[in-house]
């Protein structure tokens, strides 16, 4: 007893003092990760605490405090003014997200429905040639969208559909992303192939195996196809912006470059206003979507 | 037995097993085949939205090509004029300059923000949701109104400059720092990266750091012997990925210079040049011809990106 009594203490001192230092870290860390979140989502904020602010007021106190009077919808209103004189319409931004939804959901069951059934003969079925198309697929992941961009362009403008969303969606009907493609193939390697073969043997044909036995199993794919397609068409604005010159034919990203190019486009408050309202389904994305998010960009980032 | 007999027998033979045979085999081709069917969307596009059009813009990158009025042969011209053409290359300069350093900083700052989100740290998932948000947005052109008027002459940065005493100034309409906020934007949307880089560091055993714990190394040692080499595979990806997208950025320089690449043309991405010449000033030709030269600029950085690999990225068996 008496020879152990002199090393306990400083033992226990040393835990004691570990973990002091180790909860001084941990608030440092705390505190350095809060500053960094609040430095990001700054910007944000004041996105939003802008547009209900008076023009006036946006440069003049850029901090959060005074509230604004979120119930003032001014900036809104005098957005929408202008717009019905560049569109015509009575309720244009209504319209805009008509028009980016039609080519969003367009674009995403068009990737959803294609890249699957490309997916599935690459993984799945053997042919001449899969090797080389395979290889093929992948490279064009890389390839960047100009090389084919001016030609594409001349094709549409030929066929009459410039100011038409063809020129946006069909392409997606024909498994140019090649990337969702890659990420489905990688995916259905990881299924047992016991699950098809077995049903091969009960007779089953291709079509079926893929539509009852494989597309059940490919949801987790599916999701971060459909959610990330989503995201990158809603961001979506070199194409757009070539394709859509009609105000009639305009999505929310064009609507709000217009505005910035129109007269009203010096009045930040409705600039702010209308940019707001054109992000607004990210950030129900951001919302409801955050368990897919996580684990799809875990997905899409590893080889 | 005759010869004659022996080639009747090997003749029937030929013709009746195969009988059984060939249904199984036809059978089997039709099951094998029908992986084309499967892959016809696939081959239309890539015949008529790929490969089609590659080799028509070769063409055209040969000819001189005014919108309305349709391609002309002149050789090599587009080519020689483009290496003469000055502001080929200071959207040369403006592009290299965005991915040698925005690219990097942002892989950066996200591989040094997932470390520091350690597992089972309380506030994980609000922090990893906050810190995700703006990589959702940034593309947006909203965004990049914002980020005009952040970094305008009475933005919040400015105000936030103020706090310090710092007199700012208008950093988008200056040509010295509009560049810079644009590469700043591009950091401002580190987190997929983070988000990508926590599941990386998650799939690390911890024995390895309990092991060099016990065996003395200090965090940084840690750091740099076991998280980084494990995570040289995703960091590689990701900056291979990347680098392809940042020659290709476009919407951000658009919406923050109102279109033109400026001020003074120091926000002149090769992009925004490209789709000018093809779309402001119809030089349908010219622009194909500057396509090319990006696509075979972009090959050969991610060739050597491949090349470099060799000497830092660490595959583990």
């Amino acid at each position: 007893m008496t020879t152990l009594a002199p090393l306990a203490p400083p033992a226990h001192r040393r835990a004691n003092h570990t973990s002091v230092s180790r909860r001084l870290t941990s608030v440092a860390k705390h505190l350095l990760l809060i500053v960094v979140a609040v430095t990001m989502i700054y910007p944000l904020l004041w996105l939003i605490w802008s547009s209900f602010r008076a023009n006036g007021e946006i440069f003049k106190n850029t901090w959060l405090l005074p509230l604004p009077d979120f119930g003032n919808l001014t900036n809104f209103a005098t957005g929408f003014t202008s717009f019905q004189q560049m569109t015509g319409y009575t309720y244009p931004f209504a319209h805009f997200f008509l028009n980016t939804l039609i080519i969003t959901v367009g674009c995403v069951i068009g990737n959803l429905a294609t890249c699957s059934l490309a997916a599935y003969a690459f993984a799945r079925q053997k042919f001449r040639g899969r090797s080389v198309m395979f290889a093929v697929m992948l490279l064009t992941v890389m390839l960047p969208g100009h090389v084919v961009l001016i030609p594409q362009y001349i094709i549409w403008n030929k066929l009459g559909l410039i100011n038409t969303f063809v020129p946006l969606i069909l392409p997606k009907f024909l498994a140019v992303d090649a990337f969702y493609t890659f990420l489905m193939v990688q995916f259905i390697r990881g299924i047992p192939s016991e699950l098809d073969e077995s049903a091969r043997i009960d007779g089953a044909n291709h079509w079926r195996i893929f539509s009852r036995i494989m597309l059940p199993l490919m949801v987790p794919a599916m999701a971060t196809t459909a959610i990330f397609t989503f995201i990158g068409v809603w961001n979506d604005f070199f194409s757009q912006l070539i394709y859509l010159t009609d105000p009639k034919k305009w999505t929310v990203a064009i609507g709000v470059k217009g505005f910035i190019d129109s007269e009203t486009g010096s009045n930040y408050g409705a600039t702010f206003a209308m940019s707001l309202l054109s992000i607004v389904p990210l950030f129900l994305i951001f919302l409801f979507g955050q368990k897919y998010l996580v684990k799809g960009i875990a997905m899409t980032g590893f080889k | 037995m005759s010869a004659l007999a022996e080639l009747q027998t090997q003749a029937s033979a030929r013709t009746r097993i195969p009988r059984a045979e060939r249904r199984r085999l036809n059978a089997k081709k039709r099951w094998d085949n029908s992986g084309y069917l499967f892959l016809l969307p696939w081959m239309i596009g890539i015949a008529g939205l790929t490969v089609i059009p590659m080799a028509s813009s070769l063409y055209f990158s040969l000819t001189k090509y005014p919108l309305l009025k349709g391609p002309t042969w002149i050789g090599v011209d587009n080519y020689i004029r483009l290496f003469a053409d000055a502001r080929v290359w200071t959207s040369f300069r403006v592009t290299f300059t965005y991915v040698i350093i925005g690219v990097p900083l942002q892989l950066a700052v996200a591989l040094a923000i997932a470390v520091l989100l350690d597992r089972g740290m309380k506030g994980l998932s609000f922090y990893r949701s906050v810190l995700y948000l703006p990589s959702l947005l940034g593309g947006s052109v909203a965004i990049a109104v914002l980020w005009k008027a952040v970094f305008g002459a009475d933005g919040v940065f400015n105000a936030f400059l103020a706090l310090f005493g710092i007199h700012g100034m208008g950093w988008v309409s200056n040509p010295k720092t509009a560049l810079g906020s644009i590469i700043l934007l591009h950091c401002w949307t580190f987190g997929s990266a983070m988000v990508i880089f926590l599941a990386g560091l998650r799939n690390i055993p911890t024995m390895y750091y309990e092991a060099a714990e016990i065996d003395g190394a200090g965090p940084w040692k840690r750091f740099t012997s076991i998280t980084m080499p494990l995570l040289t595979p995703i960091i590689f990806f990701n900056l291979v990925m990347q680098i392809i997208a940042a020659f290709q950025s476009f919407t951000q320089a658009y919406i923050v210079s109102g279109g033109n690449g400026g001020p003074a043309d120091s926000t002149l991405f090769y992009a925004l040049y490209l789709y000018k010449n093809a779309f402001s000033y119809f030089q349908m030709g010219y622009a194909a011809a500057m396509a090319w030269v990006l696509f075979l600029v972009i090959a050969a950085v991610t060739g050597i990106n491949f090349w470099l690999s060799k000497y830092w990225v660490f595959y583990d068996a």
